[in-house]
């Protein structure tokens, strides 16, 4: 939809303007990058520097972080010399280049999503981008920040710009007060479900509305990490007081009187009451049930009190085969009730549900009581880790039978070696449930952490308010 | 980059929704250097079991189809995982064209940086197309520059953003256009120094 200059503008617009340096005739823009994270994987990206002989642009404004490859269990143990030469080739790409890498010995290491928000290298107005999916994240802030490949990365790091085109605005307000238990994972898998995993394609989402607003930085970048799982390559909150009070202080921040400064011009970072919207999704909040995933796709997504779907009850015949394959892969009966499906492990970790809130959330319904089955739990940043065990998180999840570990991406995507095995079935805080993702036939379930928890005590997909309740 | 302008050759069938970049290349072979090839491990969990021989009902590994330079697929191909190694797998396979009716924002983007075309078609026209490869294996001629894809004389259009149509149909790279617009470039960050003054991350 156009919308001239000087009209009403969506909060998507306003980040656009700012950042435009060139637009062509044929409406690409040329963009300035405010902030670029690289991990293990940008080796072919950098690869492509040394073709041309080129050095990275602005090394000032580049981070690195190790968190792809980086093992979790890290005391007396060898890495694996393939995975080394991923930690090594970040090592010597990021040095020799004068970028400051958040690399495997140091304090702040973690997770990019987790690490960029808690250094306050994330800030409101800004745009963050970083070779992968889950760049959304970091919209939690008022950013506009969105996940590229290794062609646009090495074009990031030899110009600090990207050329675009202006995305389509989408708004989804979700308004009311949700229910105890339920939180940003329960809100953003409705939504997939709903929209599917493609609903968003094309589009920047602006998430609006009171339960939007009530929810914690943390739950905030939940939801935008999992924008992409709608197909929206960014999702974003304008920024407010909450946005505000957790920046203050932080590393990579402003000071003093020049924070409280930026902070008048973040708070400005808001849609104008009359912009409008390519498309709008409205979500009641009270509706919003706990959800899980029950196929291979996030939109495979149902309310936990629900059975899993029938493709005999499907008219349309290629979503009905679609249904049969995911039921297939996932060894799952149609009309079998989600609190029937037994597990085998879990795992609490990821960009999408690592952070302390998280940690706090599990460790709740699992103190005092005891897994039925093993599990994983990796905090998201060494920081957050820190943290954790200064409240004794580690060790409710250590009495509960699950093994405390170090930072990564880890179980998520595997790539460090910590897997599902073949044909097991895990309930995980992670955003993609595909095939194969969490190891070569590992059969995943995507739920909050306090649903991870539930699933782990009671050794099945469960309620987890029931377990809440017991306790209040 | 290599042009992509007409291209005849053999169509091979996906009849899958969401085939996504995990899928496309799983992620534990993306340690390799891309000059060994990525060819051998697209869509290697769909296509080998875990024995490593290959799952003879899969389309890709019927000899009808084992060469084809085209797929046509359902819908949200792509999605997921940024993985650029998707379309390396594709590319390193042979691949040139991707049919669908619709595709992973970064999975395309990717692609039309590697000189793979994503075609988008209607839902409708996919099916057509699915069926019509899975009745009798036959080539397709994919043509940007008219923006239609034929074959025994059915024709079905498809629509790909004007400006990835022109890098491909020329070959074109980003960079060396960036890098010719270097005095822009420094006009604006003399000018956001003033404007956002917070953007610049405190550093010591």
């Amino acid at each position: 939809m156009a919308q001239s200059p000087s009209g009403p503008q969506t909060l998507f617009d306003k980040l656009w303007d700012s950042h435009a340096i060139v637009t062509r005739e044929d409406e690409q823009t040329l963009l300035w990058v405010d902030r670029h994270f690289v991990h293990e994987g940008s080796f072919h990206a950098f690869n492509k520097l040394k073709e041309r002989s080129a050095k990275v642009s602005r090394p000032d404004l580049t981070f690195g972080i190790a968190d792809h490859y980086v093992p979790t269990r890290r005391s007396g143990r060898s890495i694996d010399p393939a995975i080394q030469n991923m930690l090594d080739q970040l090592e010597r790409n990021t040095s020799e280049n004068g970028v400051m890498l958040f690399g495997l010995n140091d304090p702040r290491q973690g997770i990019v999503h987790v690490v960029g928000p808690e250094q306050g290298l994330t800030l409101p107005g800004l745009l963050m981008v970083c070779g992968d999916s889950h760049t959304s994240t970091h919209g939690a802030f008022g950013a506009w920040g969105f996940g590229i490949g290794a062609s646009e990365v090495a074009h990031v790091l030899m110009t600090q710009t990207l050329w675009q085109r202006k995305p389509k605005r989408m708004r989804i307000s979700v308004d009311g007060t949700l229910a105890p238990g339920i939180g940003a994972k329960d809100i953003a898998l409705s939504i997939i479900a709903r929209i599917g995993a493609d609903g968003a394609q094309g589009h920047a989402v602006e998430y609006a509305g009171s339960a939007i607003r009530a929810l914690s930085m943390e739950g905030r970048l939940t939801l935008c990490n999992l924008s992409i799982e709608a197909g929206a390559r960014c999702g974003m909150v304008a920024p407010d007081e909450t946005t505000i009070n957790y920046l203050r202080g932080r590393p990579f921040a402003p000071k003093g009187e020049y924070f409280e400064r930026a902070a008048e011009d973040w708070l400005r970072l808001m849609s104008d009451e009359d912009a409008q919207f390519d498309r709008e999704i409205v979500l009641d909040a009270s509706e919003i049930e706990p959800v899980v995933t029950w196929g291979v796709s996030p939109e495979d997504a149902l309310p936990i009190t629900t059975a899993v779907p029938d493709p005999e009850s499907i008219p349309d015949s290629g979503k009905a085969a679609q249904i049969r394959d995911a039921l297939a892969y996932m060894d799952l009966k149609p009309g079998q009730k989600l609190t029937d499906v037994r597990i085998d492990r879990v795992f609490i970790g990821s960009c999408t549900n690592s952070r302390i809130e998280d940690l706090r959330a599990a460790a709740k319904v699992l103190s005092g009581r005891k897994a039925k089955v093993p599990g994983l739990v990796s905090p998201g940043s060494s920081l957050v880790k820190q943290q954790a065990e200064a409240e004794g998180l580690d060790q409710i999840f250590r009495d509960a039978g699950l093994e405390w570990v170090e930072s990564g991406c880890s179980m998520c995507v595997g790539m460090n070696g910590d897997i599902v095995q073949p044909g097991e079935r895990c309930a995980s805080t992670t955003n993609r449930n595909f095939k194969g993702r969490q190891g070569p036939g590992a059969r995943t379930h995507l739920m909050s952490p306090a649903m991870v928890a539930a699933a782990a005590v009671t050794g099945h997909l469960a309620d987890v308010r029931p377990l809440i309740e017991e306790r209040s | 980059m290599q042009p992509f302008q007409c291209l005849t050759a053999t169509a091979c069938p996906l009849p899958y929704a969401n085939i996504d970049t995990d899928q496309l290349i799983p992620a534990r072979f993306m340690k390799r250097s891309r000059a060994e090839g990525y060819g051998s491990f697209l869509l290697h969990d769909m296509r080998f079991s875990s024995d490593g021989s290959e799952i003879p009902g899969f389309p890709l590994n019927r000899p009808d189809w084992r060469n084809a330079q085209i797929v046509v697929a359902r819908r949200n191909f792509g999605a997921g995982s940024s993985r650029e190694a998707a379309v390396y797998a594709l590319v390193d396979y042979g691949v040139r064209c991707v049919v669908a009716p619709s595709f992973g924002d970064i999975f395309a983007s990717n692609a039309v940086n590697n000189g793979l075309l994503p075609a988008c078609v209607g839902e409708h026209d996919a099916e057509s197309l699915i069926r019509l490869l899975e009745a009798d294996a036959r080539e397709i001629t994919v043509d940007l520059q008219a923006q239609n894809i034929t074959t025994n004389g059915v024709s079905t259009p498809f629509t790909v953003d004007p400006v990835w149509r022109m890098k491909l149909l020329n070959g074109w790279d980003d960079i060396d256009l960036t890098l010719s617009q270097g005095e822009a470039i420094a006009q604006f960050t003399a000018n956001d120094a003033k404007k956002r003054p917070w953007a610049v991350p405190r550093t010591g």
